[in-house]
């Protein structure tokens, strides 16, 4: 039986690892986070203040087309409350929409013109562009991705945006910075055709967003100290949320899951024992 | 079977063994995880969050003139705001008396002082068609309301149910009046 | 099905509905099947690809009732699928997760069924049934891998369409035929899933066919003996249900691992990315189970050959009843067959490593040798080329001769010998004759 799985784990194990290539890139600083491992969750808190950072910094640039303003009340989400299973009659998320910046395009049924509505739960956090032609002009030519899935769509998750928000660092010298970039190691591209230095080429490349947080750019009202780091580790964490937002009700369930299989093992496993226990085999 | 039989056990015979508590204990646990599944498997089919996100609509009932109706569309059914005439309210008044088959007064199906307004859902309550208005038609056997097409049910001014197959009233929607002329359905 | 019925039907009822449509008989001969008494728990990989095909067409049929196979609408059905339908998350898990777990079964089962001489006579045609339900299992993964039309989906889909076209002459036309417009497009993922929802189906027809030729011979054993007596077999209920019962539970549990704690370990990061036609992603990788395919392709630095070895690669697997010469089904008693076995699974393994790996990566990092032909010794595209010459001289050169000049051991006479005579490993020379007791 052992060798059987044992086995298993040897054919997962050999064919699932990753094809690391060769990025010139610096890896993503490992933080700790409080969803880490099998029994890890989301801190709420975290989620709140993350949230807070997409609203007032990140939003201006990035939409969210996927999560829509209910999310956030639904279970495991920043403004959860069992109060409130029914999370379009959740006051917070409700005052979220109402007081949205932007508003939401519609037609007016009676004149059938273009017009603008406040935002409810039912919508999505309104983007900052009508469309991605608009977000690229608006944005140096260059599209800032969707953040709701951003979290999973890119190796290293949390991590990664963090060493991103956190990484920026001045160009060594002999570095030519194009203009309307910032030169970030954490940042996969290939900066070879812009280094006049002495030594190896530095590693990392250019990104078109310009370093989007600093200490106290955003100020947190559980009295968490605004520190730049902060930030960064609160709104990864946030869109960690926003890319798999029932990871908390898939660690419950997966517990009560992996409990009864275990016992169902065991009762199966008897019961083979006792069925064959006449037959030499 | 005889010939492999080794050990004590040789005069119970293996269909005995099916019996015995722990295959029980198996099977009962192997019907209860296909059970546990299965609730998930069902729950799917409900309306998802988003669907039910979008379920309340906004409506100026100021637009609908006296004597008339405007059918909207209400979680993709049709509802109906209608302004109703004094006749109307008085013959829906008068209908309280009469013998109902689903009893509900007038006033419990309006808001109050605000009796000109009767807001619908536009579903026969028999086998879900849409019943059109029958044009004020007091003729015996008919209640100056809606009429279906479908099986002839028969609702008064009220939307109440007095003459066909359906059995219960027109259903009155959740609504409030949010201001003295926009409601909220829903 | 071999043997005789044993089936008497007791009431009226039953033989009424005997006599018209003997559904319950059916039923009772498949449940009291003579199963040899000797399978161990590879045998267990066959129920258990009975699990993950009912698995996986029951959260198929599921999904499909809110994805939105079109350009515009897919991915968002899909977020709306993970975000919004009640447990949509837990039953797309499965699913995504099962098709890997239903690989991981059936390469067990496969290379258990290679070392076990499952395929030889009289059971080359239930190989050749095990071998398509194969192939359209990969074609099946294959479509299913694009409907979520994220950027992985889409590269995938232009690659291996592209493959298609390398045929002559043909080719092109069919990769048209495919896609459906000038290139991968939503017409290409409409036709993609309207194949995957299919194909399921073909496959539990052909598994239908699979337990039907089972049925006709009986299964093979350990031993590679043919059944003697009565006393060789136990009936398939209640022996083989509870074991494969159990093993189906144990299984389960690698695949709750998977579903819930690291659902994404078998997915790609770039597929949550909607498809876009003008970013190719830095690392195209197929899934893990196609990958060592995917090296035998790009071990050879020309389209059409490369074509053609992956074909081949398929072939042989189809061809190995016709290739092997031994007269001894099982390699538990030839061990020289054995090893070359075991070279052949580590073979796969490496073939698979190279596949997840850039072809010029270099094997042992830092390490630069001498470049033979058109690149370094030490890269990958050479370990899968000689991996690839392995897999081929395998199933092509080593199968054959072997099966005609090794010596095998002594084979018991029948299941039970070995059994009784050494409750043990069976020893060489176990050729006492079978005892009979009672």
């Amino acid at each position: 039986m052992l060798r059987k799985v044992l086995a298993l784990a040897a054919v997962v194990g050999a064919i699932a690892a990753p094809a690391f290539a060769a990025t010139s890139s610096l890896e993503p600083k490992v933080q700790s986070w409080s969803f880490n491992g099998p029994f890890g969750m989301y801190d709420q808190g975290q989620l709140q203040r993350g949230f807070k950072v997409y609203e007032q910094v990140c939003s201006a640039c990035h939409s969210m087309n996927y999560v829509a303003f209910h999310d956030l009340g639904e279970p495991g989400g920043p403004w959860w409350n069992p109060k409130y299973p029914n999370s379009n009659d959740n006051p917070w998320v409700k005052a979220i929409a109402a007081g949205w910046p932007r508003q939401v395009s519609t037609i007016n049924s009676d004149t059938g013109d273009e017009t603008h509505r406040p935002p409810t739960t039912a919508d999505v956090l309104v983007p900052p562009f009508p469309n991605d032609a608009a977000a690229r002009a608006s944005n140096g030519g260059a599209l800032p991705p969707d953040m709701s899935l951003l979290v999973s769509a890119r190796d290293g998750g949390p991590n990664y945006v963090y060493s991103i928000v956190t990484g920026f660092a001045a160009p060594p010298a002999g570095l030519d910075v194009p203009p309307g970039k910032y030169y970030n190691p954490y940042f996969p591209g290939d900066v070879t055709a812009n280094w006049h230095g002495t030594g190896p080429t530095p590693p990392g490349g250019f990104i078109s967003m310009p370093p989007p947080l600093t200490d106290c750019k955003v100020t947190f009202d559980d009295g968490t100290p605004c520190k730049l780091d902060q930030e960064a580790k609160d709104v990864a964490a946030f869109l960690q949320w926003a890319s798999d937002p029932k990871m908390d009700q898939r660690k419950q369930l997966g517990l009560a899951v992996m409990i009864y299989l275990f016992l169902f093992s065991g009762l199966l496993y008897a019961s083979y024992r006792r069925i064959w226990r006449h037959v030499a085999h | 079977m005889a010939e492999s039989v080794v050990g004590a056990h040789a005069d119970e015979a293996p269909d005995q063994d099916r019996r015995d508590f722990i295959h029980i204990a198996a099977m009962a646990a192997a019907v209860g995880g296909v059970a546990a599944v299965a609730w998930p498997l069902i729950d799917q089919m409900n309306p998802s969050a988003d669907t039910l996100a979008l379920s309340s609509i906004e409506y100026d009932v100021d637009k609908v003139p006296l004597g008339q109706q405007v059918v909207l569309l209400y979680r993709k059914q049709p509802l109906f705001v209608r302004h109703r005439t004094p006749q109307e309210i008085a013959e829906a008044v008068a209908g309280d008396h009469a013998d109902l088959r689903d009893p509900a007064t007038d006033a419990s199906r309006v808001k109050p002082g605000k009796a000109e307004w009767l807001v619908l859902i536009g579903v026969c309550t028999h086998l879900g068609c849409t019943p059109g208005f029958d044009g004020g038609n007091l003729a015996p056997g008919h209640y100056g309301g809606w009429l279906c097409p479908c099986h002839g049910s028969v609702y008064d001014t009220s939307g109440r149910i007095r003459r066909g197959p359906a059995p219960l009233n027109l259903a009155v929607p959740d609504y409030v009046f949010e201001t003295d002329t926009k409601i909220k359905v829903g | 099905m071999s043997g005789h019925s044993t089936y008497e039907p007791k009431t009226a009822v039953e033989r009424w509905i005997d006599t018209r449509l003997p559904i319950i008989r059916f039923g009772v001969d498949l449940m009291d099947f003579p199963t040899p008494k000797n399978l161990n728990y590879w045998w267990t990989f066959g129920g258990i690809l009975a699990f993950c095909l009912v698995t996986q067409i029951v959260t198929g049929v599921i999904l499909a009732m809110h994805f939105d196979p079109s350009g515009t609408g897919a991915f968002s059905s899909l977020q709306g699928i993970m975000r919004n339908v009640d447990y949509g998350w837990l039953i797309r898990y499965i699913h995504t997760t099962g098709a890997s777990m239903f690989f991981v079964a059936v390469y067990i089962h496969i290379f258990r069924g290679i070392y076990y001489g499952s395929y030889k006579a009289p059971r080359e045609l239930l190989w050749l049934i095990g071998a398509a339900i194969y192939l359209v299992m990969m074609a099946t993964a294959f479509f299913g891998y694009v409907l979520p039309w994220g950027n992985m989906s889409f590269w995938g889909a232009k690659v291996i369409t592209s493959i298609v076209g390398a045929v002559p002459v043909i080719g092109p036309s069919i990769t048209t035929w495919l896609v459906g417009g000038f290139t991968v497009d939503a017409p290409t993922l409409n036709r993609f899933f309207s194949l995957h929802y299919l194909f399921p189906f073909i496959i539990a027809a052909l598994v239908g066919l699979h337990i039907w030729a089972l049925h006709v011979p009986g299964n093979s054993n350990p031993l590679g003996v043919d059944v003697k007596s009565k006393s060789d077999t136990v009936p398939f209920h209640p022996y083989y249900t509870v074991k494969d019962g159990f093993a189906i539970a144990l299984f389960m549990i690698l695949f709750a691992v998977f579903v819930f704690y690291m659902p994404n370990a078998l997915l790609d990061t770039d597929n949550n990315i909607p498809a876009n036609p003008l970013q190719t992603p830095a690392h195209i990788v197929p899934e893990w189970y196609l990958l060592p395919y995917y090296a035998i392709l790009r071990a050879i630095p020309d389209k059409l050959s490369g074509v053609i070895a992956l074909a081949g690669a398929i072939a042989c697997i189809f061809a190995l009843p016709f290739l092997d010469t031994s007269r001894v089904r099982s390699m538990r008693y030839r061990p020289q067959a054995k090893l070359y076995f075991f070279i052949f699974v580590v073979d796969c393994l490496v073939l698979g490593f190279c596949g997840a790996h850039e072809p010029n990566e270099q094997v042992i990092p830092g390490l630069t040798t001498f470049n033979l032909l058109d690149s370094d010794l030490n890269t990958y595209v050479w370990l899968s080329r000689i991996a690839a010459a392995y897999y081929f001289v395998y199933f092509l050169v080593i199968t054959p001769i072997l099966g005609l000049r090794e010596t095998p051991l002594p084979v018991p006479e029948s299941i039970s010998s070995p059994v009784l005579s050494h409750p043990a490993a069976p020893p060489a020379g176990a050729t006492a004759s079978p005892e009979k007791k009672g």
